[in-house]
């Protein structure tokens, strides 16, 4: 039933990107920090048609949104999107996000759902952010755990000066692992 | 903080989509998936609070005239104007209310608006080729714009896209993030192109070309084309209850 998906194309910036689709919170916002990577093909090149968008909960792990059964709580957009530039590279400003109920009254460790978009991608990729001073949480994460041990590091950013590193390597060595939503 | 005290998170769920609905990532008619497909498996990643939400874009985003793509200049653009109209539904037909709809397409000669588009068809002063609307309580929605041309592409030997507009849908959930192109109908480019034919599915294919709507044609004005986009059903589901099987 449901309508198939299509390529983005070479062309998407001039149809998707919004001045402050970066920027979560706004510059300056107390805590923010900067999630910045490359976007990369096969051959390691740098894809400077693609498209990163985030979407997350808020410090306190709620999302701005009915369906949250704890009920909406305004005010966190939780939503970004940055095309990358000629250089592969996105930047993302925002709030690190708190830990998220999981099954069975478990706790998710803090993480960010990433879509990633491209020329030549038919459909987006799915992956997700996870932080790497997290570790008790980051170890018993049901997601990251239903992943193989030695591809897990590829869903944890790196600590930067001002925020995070999380690169996107769509195919070959170290391939970014990415999930069937 | 309202953690919850109870383990019983009732949240909604979204179907997956049949197989065949949507292009295998490698799709090697389409030469750019080559170097960008992942080649290690997906891994199911289990539907979840950040993966049952999604944002919520309100008009808060819109500009006046974000949905006439032939009023945002001067003058106006040249080439056939055409209302485009549909709902967003969802899989059982459900119109998504108050939802962020963003097109993108190339002018009437074929050509986008873009640095990195060097097809040498006229590029036009009086045309962005940029919409953004929201969808009414019943998930209408409606543009008005030109029929974008048909342009060549590097792909193969005389290889052309078929006319075509970009859609980005949001839905009400991450599951159900939607990009895909609407088409026009009986296009003589069909058959050469790897894109629209990535589709394994027939009828699925079929559901990304428009339909001819006389009915919303306006006299001595625009013809008009009917585009309904039709994302995830979703379904209530107890955590606790994971066997039940989705159909």
């Amino acid at each position: 039933m449901t309508t198939p998906s299509q390529t983005v194309g070479p062309y998407l910036a001039i149809g998707l990107p919004w001045e402050d689709g970066p920027t979560v919170v706004p510059e300056g916002t107390p805590g923010a920090v900067w999630i910045r990577g490359v976007v990369t093909d096969g051959e390691g090149n740098p894809i400077p048609d693609a498209m990163i968008e985030t979407w997350q909960a808020d410090p306190r792990g709620r999302f701005d949104h009915p369906d949250d059964p704890r009920g909406r709580v305004p005010g966190f957009r939780g939503f970004g999107r940055c095309p990358t530039k000629p250089d592969g590279t996105y930047e993302i400003l925002t709030l690190l996000p708190g830990a998220i109920p999981g099954e069975n009254g478990a706790m998710q460790a803090p993480h960010i759902d990433v879509s990633v978009f491209a020329r030549g991608l038919l459909n987006r990729v799915v992956t997700r952010i996870y932080f790497p001073e997290n570790t008790e949480a980051n170890a018993a994460d049901p997601v990251l755990n239903s992943v193989p041990e030695e591809r897990r590091g590829t869903l944890v950013a790196d600590k930067t000066d001002d925020g995070y590193r999380f690169d996107v390597r769509l195919q070959g060595g170290a391939e970014t692992v990415f999930f069937d939503v | 903080m309202a953690a919850p005290t109870s383990n019983k998170l009732i949240l909604p769920r979204y179907r997956r989509d049949p197989e065949g609905t949507h292009p295998p990532l490698d799709s090697p008619g389409y030469r750019s998936t080559a170097l960008r497909h992942p080649k290690q498996p997906l891994v199911l990643l289990p539907q979840m609070l950040t993966e049952v939400t999604g944002p919520l874009l309100g008009p808060g985003r819109l500009g006046e005239l974000d949905n006439d793509l032939t009023r945002q200049h001067a003058e106006e653009p040249q080439g056939q104007r055409i209302l485009v109209h549909g709902r967003l539904l969802d899989g059982d037909g459900r119109g998504i209310p108050n939802s962020l709809i963003e097109i993108w397409q190339a002018n009437a000669g074929g050509r986008y608006r873009h640095t990195g588009d060097n097809w040498p068809a006229p590029l036009d002063p009086n045309f962005d080729g940029v919409g953004r609307t929201i969808t009414d309580s019943e998930g209408r929605y409606e543009f008005t714009t030109i029929k974008p041309g048909a342009y060549p592409w590097k792909n193969h030997d005389n290889a052309w896209r078929p006319a075509h507009i970009h859609f980005s849908v949001f839905g009400q959930a991450f599951t159900q993030r939607l990009v895909t192109q609407m088409y026009f109908p009986d296009d003589p480019l069909f058959f050469q192109d790897p894109i629209f034919n990535s589709i394994p599915d027939e009828k699925a294919r079929q559901r990304m070309i428009s339909r001819f709507d006389y009915s919303r044609t306006t006299d001595h004005w625009a013809l008009a084309f009917e585009f309904d986009i039709v994302v995830r059903g979703r379904e209530m589901s107890v955590f606790e209850n994971e066997e039940e099987e989705d159909e």
